[in-house]
């Protein structure tokens, strides 16, 4: 008894919670946690993902020519940003495990940076579908609105003016916003672990032995690119082959 | 004050390890925070109880006249939100699996204590913004929020009770994902898989449907909240959206939800029904098997919700034949556990009567549950009281007897005391009776052609009607028993000695109750699950010291020391 409640003291020293035997088991578990979680977040976007399906499926042509009013620039941007964001949490975890506690925060920061500046440029990307009434919601003060844009290729038009429902349009928009949206407070969320994570680095928390926090937070920010990775090619190049 | 003569309690133990209320609130420990837990669906129990009560109060007369259609509305809906997502969800999991996972599998704690702990508070979060949806008027859409009356037309608070819903959700996945990675990884040297208790295997199955399905009902109700909100949404016809699509990802979750309820009711009969008939569990895999079979099965079986719904006849076909087959593995289980008792050493304690309600009461609706899987007859009696009674069997005939079996069972463990076995008994003995006398007249009604949802009903239905009325109030007053003695026992019970049923599991070698860190040393294992033999090879094999509480005297009402 007294002997496990020294080691407990001893432990506490390394980050080892008390009712571990030994931070094997520790890291073990916390690994399979997040896994666990991961595949969690997996079904909640899979219900969104699934609705996609189906509606692409149903209304082929309206996706296309929604998808092909997105700002592709902007979001393929913002898909080179998360990657190398990925990079730079990769590197960040890889200087957690050696022990290097400055280049730890420094890529910590910049991956925070980066994750900030796709949030801007998602900003702005929003602010243009506001500007554009392409936000999909029914107040007295503000409706969807859609007219087809004159700038397209003459056959895109043709079909697009003959065939396009608005409402199928519109129920693009919606799945875009909700799909991004709940991708975009990830990211948010994402970036309160990793400001947690540099407050933790600067006071030293993080040793060779005991850095399975940053591991796990890595394991979740790679997750929320892969979505990104997914919902770039599926929202914004789908219409691509109407120019 | 009193005590067994030979069991003198632990000076120090988790419930009087530390005093106070913040010892309480910010408490880490698995066994605390079960109580916590208790405390809390105890009361959304008898708060979805008291909407029971309005509701068969309404239908004991044919005409609708205690109150207006629009309040039953909600109380039926408010009836069922209670009940399933703060009661029934998380009752046996929470309560029961929190405190015993770790004590059986001979671990200090479960894997993330301090998630454990966030996970009561977020339930509680969403349980506020339900009881303040409640408070301003309620919702009146029915527990299954089905679209578009849901997402256009109702005027009760459906996005405050959605986001109740929603956040109470993110305490199950939390506990399931807690279970999953704590018998993964924390499990005592030499407790292999199949060394493992059954109320273990069925928790894993459990925690399984857990993070595989909480998930889509949140991303569900988010979307039918952002759709209120926006006034449009992927529902929404008006945009080619499609209701139905609701249904299938409502169903998609709430089919698994019921096995969320029932299995870890099943792991709790597996250990009474082997503990106190004294015989080893028969065919041990395959009642560990057939959790994770319902488990993986329950998900493709969410399209018999929806035979009327505007779903293709051969979609129908198949999940009518998919539903027959989640029977095969809910069978082997009624099977096994019926020919454990066979030969053997039965008690007929509290627990074990508890045990043999929920076999044949889960029989009962597990029987008719294939009536309604079969498309020709699901036609006939969708939407009437067949189905209301059909999944009280389950959900209240399965779920809660294995709550109060279970509570009785262990509650020498949890509280250190011993309840009145007569008075339990007694009680048992009543929500037997008032159980059977409410929903089995519902049977009746639905094939007769009731449906459900309406406050008001032809004249010819009120004999049947009555009838479950006055089962509805024996039933009520068979809850209230078990809730003033154990209350009682937690005070002025015997003390209870660390095994007072001769159990195997681990959680029985530990002293009532347990200590703050559950076990002076960590056991090792060399034992199987379930054990029992004859007492002479016991003794020819030197293994009688192991149960050596088995000839202790049975906790009997009044029997103080």
């Amino acid at each position: 008894m007294e002997r496990s409640l020294a080691e407990t003291h001893v432990a506490t020293s390394v980050g080892l919670a008390h009712h571990f035997d030994d931070v094997e088991q520790q890291r073990e578990a916390g690994t399979l946690g997040m896994w666990a979680f991961l595949v969690t977040e997996v079904m909640f976007f899979g219900g969104l993902f699934l609705a996609y399906i189906l509606y692409r499926s149903k209304y082929p042509v309206e996706f296309a020519v929604a998808s092909n009013s997105l700002n592709v620039t902007m979001g393929f941007i913002n898909t080179l940003v998360l990657i190398c964001s990925s990079l730079t949490m990769a590197l960040g975890v890889y200087f957690s495990q050696v022990g290097n506690r400055s280049l730890l925060i420094l890529f910590l920061i910049l991956t925070m940076i980066l994750g900030l500046t796709f949030l801007v440029i998602k900003g702005v990307e929003y602010h243009e579908k506001y500007v554009e009434h392409h936000i999909p919601v029914r107040f007295q003060t503000y409706q969807f609105k859609w007219e087809p844009r004159v700038s397209e290729a003459g056959g895109a038009r043709e079909e697009s003016s003959r065939a396009v429902d608005t409402g199928h349009v519109e129920m693009f928009f919606w799945l875009y916003f909700a799909m991004t949206g709940v991708h975009a407070l990830h990211m948010i969320i994402g970036l309160g672990i990793l400001t947690t994570l540099v407050l933790m680095a600067r006071r030293g928390r993080f040793t060779p032995e005991y850095h399975s926090p940053v591991e796990l937070s890595g394991l979740y920010w790679h997750f929320v690119d892969i979505v990104w990775i997914f919902l770039f090619p599926l929202l914004y190049l789908i219409g691509a082959h109407l120019h | 004050m009193q005590s067994v003569a030979e069991v003198v309690p632990p000076r120090t133990h988790y419930l009087n390890a530390t005093y106070g209320v913040k010892s309480w609130l910010l408490t880490t420990d698995h066994k605390r925070i079960a109580l916590l837990y208790l405390t809390s669906v105890t009361f959304f129990f008898f708060l979805g109880g008291l909407f029971a009560v309005l509701i068969r109060l309404e239908l004991l007369t044919p005409q609708g006249d205690l109150v207006q259609a629009e309040t039953y509305n909600r109380l039926f809906t408010m009836h069922g939100v209670v009940m399933v997502f703060f009661f029934l969800i998380p009752a046996i999991p929470a309560v029961l699996g929190n405190f015993l996972v770790p004590l059986m599998i001979g671990a200090r704690d479960l894997a993330f204590p301090k998630i454990n702990l966030l996970s009561w508070y977020i339930y509680n979060v969403g349980a506020l913004f339900t009881v303040i949806a409640i408070l301003s008027g309620g919702v009146d859409t029915g527990w299954t929020f089905y679209t578009p009356y849901s997402s256009t037309y109702s005027n009760g608070n459906v996005i405050l009770t959605g986001i109740g819903v929603f956040i109470t959700g993110f305490s199950s996945i939390l506990t399931g994902l807690n279970f999953i990675v704590t018998i993964h990884t924390m499990r005592a040297p030499g407790l292999t898989w199949f060394r493992l208790p059954l109320f273990i295997w069925s928790h894993y199955a459990t925690s399984l449907i857990m993070i595989l399905g909480t998930p889509v009902i949140a991303v569900t109700i988010l979307l039918l909240a952002l759709e209120r909100i926006a006034h449009i949404g992927i529902f929404d016809p008006a945009v080619g959206g499609d209701p139905v699509l609701f249904q299938h990802l409502f169903w998609f979750y709430s089919h698994p939800a019921v096995y969320i309820m029932v299995l870890p009711a099943m792991g709790v009969i597996s250990e009474l029904i082997a503990n106190m008939s004294r015989k080893n569990i028969f065919g041990y895999k395959f009642v560990a098997f057939a959790s994770l079979a319902i488990a993986v099965f329950g998900f493709l079986v969410w399209g018999h919700h929806l035979f009327v719904s505007t779903q293709s006849v051969y979609a129908g076909m198949v999940f009518s034949v998919l539903s027959y087959a989640v029977a095969i593995p809910s069978a082997v289980k009624v099977f096994n556990w019926t020919a454990t008792l066979y030969r053997g050493s039965i008690s007929y304690d509290t627990p074990m009567l508890y045990a043999f309600g929920f076999i044949g009461f889960f029989i009962i609706g597990g029987m008719t549950g294939l009536f309604l899987a079969a498309l020709g007859v699901d036609v006939h009696v969708t939407d009437t009281y067949f189905v209301v009674a059909h999944f009280h069997y389950i959900m209240v005939g399965g779920t809660i007897m294995g709550y109060l079996g279970g509570l009785h069972y262990w509650w020498p463990k949890i509280t250190g005391r011993l309840y009145p076995e007569a008075w339990a008994r007694f009680g048992a003995l009543v929500v037997f009776v008032g159980f059977n006398l409410t929903f089995f007249p519902q049977f009746l009604l639905g094939y007769m052609g009731m449906p459900r949802r309406y406050y008001a009903y032809p004249p010819e239905f009120q004999v049947l009607n009555v009838m479950s009325s006055a089962g509805a109030s024996i039933l009520g007053v068979g809850y209230l028993i078990p809730m003033i003695y154990l209350m009682w026992s937690m005070r002025y019970g015997p003390h209870a000695p660390p095994n007072p049923w001769g159990a195997f599991g681990l959680e029985w070698r530990t002293s009532s109750p347990p200590p703050t860190q559950n076990f002076e040393q960590t056991p090792v294992v060399t034992w199987e699950a379930y054990e029992f033999r004859p007492r002479e090879e016991m003794d020819l094999l030197g293994v009688r010291d192991v149960l050596d509480q088995t000839l202790r005297p049975r906790p009997v009402g009044g029997e103080g020391d």
